[in-house]
């Protein structure tokens, strides 16, 4: 007799097609589990799965919504997928953004007055420097005295938020704002134009676009993408090589910090207008859930992100209209993680079928 | 010995990865009290062989028995390390499988005492062992976290896991590739010990000479079949090279030295820390010289090393590179024209997810030939990378293949290539051939004499006297950080060398490879 068993056996190099594949794949899964779940809740599922897709995607509206969500994404999902290529474990994203939003109202609201051609890059530009800025302590910390990146950067985040919440109800608070925790808005030379009339998609989008283009360039084509990529993959050999670990590290997080702070600085100056306490619903959190479904790849960065927002966005409508709670989106988001995990498995792994005597 | 009924008989096992044919109708028998030695080259299929034994892999053919305690044949269910453990085989690994925070004890109790257990059986098991570890020599401090224990007591740890587990059979993989000579001859009297009591061991190389000073009975593959079983006595490295590479053993020539101009000049160097303290060291090494270092391991190597590297900073003297002071880094050392080997190429030699391009380029990311304006040329570097392939002959599937697919000894072909780029005035070979196969070998002492034959200084840090005697015009000896005159090679012999090694131990050391040659 024999009996049928599954093997794991080590993959010698993932195909092009399961590199793409894995991810896909795993996005599906997340979402089918997903669906699992919302049927327990005793949602009708007939009326939740169109309700979610057209939320997302169905009209104009919907289409620009996913993407007014998906500009902050890519922009802390390339933080990561920076960061993670040279293994610094920058959890910071939230607290990065938030640096770059105060940084951004710190600069636009009124404090100098451009034109908007100078103004809108002097606004992207603090806010940049204020991600960077918060990140480049842990760096340090990390390279000085090798204190543990994931602690300081995710401790950072609770640091830096009630950091803003001091700033909008003491010194940065808006004279205006009848005493409410928010910023003096930005003024209009600050802001990042409309992309869509009517509609609240802005001009940050195209920034993140070019962003992640420049992301894949530095990582790929450049002699220090490279020497980032030899420090993440062996940091005994890169500095054997000659390579300065602590300098590429540092170099790594000042660009991560900066594209976090760039998230801040875009959602202040194209969307929100003011700076509160509720500008992010864990974009820098779900930053690391887009890089890690985009397997760390600067451009595939760009559609993981897409796809985060949309379910974000459809979950928002279909709770609306069935009563299902928003946590719905949370929880794909947390499924995707694990399915990407676990998907990337199968990119070092095949499974084998195979028949054994008993 | 040949006559004894078989404990263990393998027939026909057969093994396919993709298209390479990694075991092909091989055929083994071993007795209980036999050493049998399995030889071949890297990539020959040993190790396949017995993860099949093992249960790690499920071969494509073939069948695998052992006796059970009334000595009858039973077959063994294939895939299951359980079954192989219950069965009484046991294996330890070239690269082990121990919980470096846990101490030797508790790595040993690990998967044999019951996991939920309320309460640890900690005095039975250190009884037995005690019992096991006077029985057989293999002394190690059961109560020492593995981490702070050296590489050839973690083995003695593995061979007493899988002795307590009651062992019939025990497997181990190239176990002298990790040891110091003298670790290795305290391993062959364990295993010794533990045969003439009974265990049938297999005993996994790629070494002539420590096969013919171990085993009872040599098994030789090649390509993934077996090329010959004979019995070792009478059997001579010639004819086993011939079974193992196909082609008769090339030893190297020794060569002339050209003595140049001095190319390295250490003056009273001291740097490093620990077993890696190198003391006052003064040495001076000419163009077209190979000089030889000896010594065991963790004497000073590594300080001497990283002063050359360019990753470890002097304390004092004087370090001279063609009569100019040496570089402070990596980057200023690879400039003054110093090619380096690294001692571990996997720890820091090369980055496993890059492409071989990339690690051929690794030391060199900022020069005018890789890099413009910061971005790589990256038409330059692929054909750059395709001449290192062909000039160096690395099997490889191309350029832009992640180098962690490559074979060690292709890997250290490209490291090679690497470190001899743009002829070099003075080559740092530290342990260049390490766990490689004949052939690989071969290949790297062809090329460091012909670096040196072409004008270079090349400074050989070995723990194998063989390659020292062959290759070196001069050898010095390391011992406790103190490195004695470098003495031409035709005044010395393995013993001069041998207790030099030792300090002033005793005469009684003398290394294996040495002894068996």
């Amino acid at each position: 007799m024999t009996t049928l068993r599954l093997r794991m056996e080590p993959r010698p190099s993932p195909s092009a097609l399961l590199m793409l594949g894995v991810p896909v794949l795993s996005a599906l899964a997340a979402l089918l589990l997903a669906l699992v779940i919302l049927t327990v809740t005793g949602a009708p599922l007939g009326q939740a799965v169109p309700l979610l897709v057209s939320g997302a995607a169905g009209s104009l509206f919907a289409v620009t919504e996913t993407l007014t969500r998906a500009t902050p994404l890519i922009f802390t999902g390339l933080a990561a997928a920076v960061a993670f290529r040279a293994r610094l474990w920058n959890i910071g994203g939230e607290g990065q953004l938030y640096a770059g939003a105060l940084a951004a109202v710190a600069v636009g609201g009124g404090a100098i007055s451009a034109p908007p051609y100078l103004l809108v890059p002097l606004v992207m530009l603090a806010g940049a420097a204020a991600g960077a800025l918060l990140l480049l302590g842990p760096v340090l910390l990390k390279t000085r005295l090798a204190v543990d990146e994931v602690v300081t950067t995710l401790l950072l985040n609770f640091v830096m938020l009630l950091f803003v919440q001091m700033m909008l109800e003491g010194p940065m608070q808006d004279p205006m704002g009848m005493g409410w925790p928010q910023s003096a808005p930005m003024v209009d030379e600050a802001a990042l134009p409309k992309l869509v009339a009517q509609m609240r998609l802005h001009a940050g989008l195209i920034l993140a676009l070019a962003a992640a283009a420049l992301v894949h360039v530095l990582i790929r084509r450049t002699a220090l993408g490279l020497e980032m990529r030899a420090v993440g993959g062996n940091a005994a050999a890169a500095r054997f090589a000659g390579i300065s670990v602590p300098g590429t590290l540092i170099i790594t997080g000042l660009f991560s910090g900066a594209l976090a702070g760039l998230a801040g600085a875009s959602e202040v100056a194209g969307l929100k207008g003011y700076l509160t306490t509720d500008l992010s619903p864990g974009f820098g959190y779900a930053g690391i859930v887009v890089a890690m479904l985009a397997q760390l790849n600067a451009l595939a960065v760009v559609p993981a992100a897409i796809f985060i927002a949309a379910v974000f966005v459809g979950a928002d409508s279909m709770s609306r209209t069935l009563a299902i709670s928003n946590y719905f989106a949370d929880l794909v988001v947390a499924l995707a993680l694990m399915c990407t995990l676990a998907g990337s498995l199968f990119l070092r792994y095949r499974l084998r079928l195979m028949r054994t005597p008993a | 010995m040949a006559l004894a009924p078989p404990l263990l008989r393998l027939r026909g096992i057969g093994m396919r990865f993709g298209d390479l044919i990694a075991n092909d109708g091989i055929d083994l028998d071993v007795a209980a009290g036999e050493i049998v030695a399995l030889l071949g080259e890297n990539g020959a299929g040993k190790t396949t062989l017995m993860n099949i034994l093992f249960g790690h892999y499920v071969a494509d053919a073939g069948e695998i028995a052992i006796a059970d305690e009334a000595g009858r044949l039973a077959p063994l269910t294939q895939g299951s390390p359980q079954a192989a453990l219950a069965a009484g085989i046991g294996m330890v690994h070239q690269h082990f499988a121990l919980a470096h925070n846990l101490s030797g004890l508790e790595n040993i109790m690990l998967g044999t005492v019951p996991l939920f257990g309320l309460r640890l059986p900690r005095r039975e098991v250190r009884a037995r062992l005690k019992q096991l570890i006077a029985e057989t020599g293999l002394a190690v401090d059961l109560d020492t976290p593995v981490r702070a224990l050296s590489v050839g007591e973690r083995q003695r740890i593995e061979i007493l896991k899988a002795l307590s587990r009651r062992a019939r059979v025990l497997v181990l993989d190239e176990p002298t590739a990790v040891l110091a000579p003298l670790d290795a001859e305290h391993l062959f009297g364990a295993i010794r010990t533990l045969a003439a009591r009974g265990l049938a061991v297999i005993f996994i190389s790629h070494k002539l000479s420590e096969v013919l000073a171990l085993a009872h009975r040599i098994v030789v593959l090649r390509h993934g079949r077996k090329v010959a079983d004979l019995p070792a006595e009478g059997a001579d490295r010639e004819t086993l090279a011939r079974h193992m590479i196909g082609h008769a053993l090339e030893r190297p020539e020794p060569t002339a030295p050209r003595a140049g101009p001095p190319v390295l000049e250490l003056q009273g160097v001291t740097c490093g820390t620990g077993r890696d303290r190198l003391r006052d060291a003064t040495l001076t090494l000419r163009g077209g010289e190979i000089v030889g270092i000896a010594g065991v391991s963790g004497n000073g190597q590594r300080g001497l090393a990283g002063i050359l590297s360019g990753l470890e900073r002097r304390e004092s003297g004087r370090v001279l590179i063609c009569g100019e002071p040496a570089g402070a880094t990596a980057r200023q050392m690879v400039a003054r024209g110093v090619g380096r080997l690294t001692e571990d190429r996997h720890h820091d030699g090369i980055a496993g997810d890059l492409t071989v391009a990339e690690n051929l380029i690794l030391e060199r990311t900022r020069s005018p030939q890789v890099q413009r304006h910061g971005l790589l040329r990256r038409r330059a570097i692929r054909a750059e990378a395709e001449a290192a392939i062909r000039a160096f002959d690395v099997r490889c599937p191309g350029p832009d293949a992640p180098i962690r697919l490559l074979s060690g000894g292709n890997i250290q072909k490209l490291l090679l290539a690497r470190a001899l780029h743009g002829h070099p005035r003075l080559i740092l070979a530290n342990q260049p051939t390490r766990g490689l196969d004949i052939g690989a070998t071969g290949e790297v002492h062809r090329r460091l004499q012909e670096a040196a034959a072409g004008g270079a200084g090349v400074l050989l840090i070995s723990e194998d006297l063989d390659e020292l005697l062959a290759l070196a015009h001069r050898i010095a000896v390391l011992h406790a950080g103190h490195l004695t005159p470098a003495i031409e090679t035709a005044r010395l012999d393995v013993q001069t060398i041998g207790l030099a090694m030792a300090g002033h131990a005793a005469g009684a050391f003398a290394p294996i490879e040495a002894a068996a040659s």
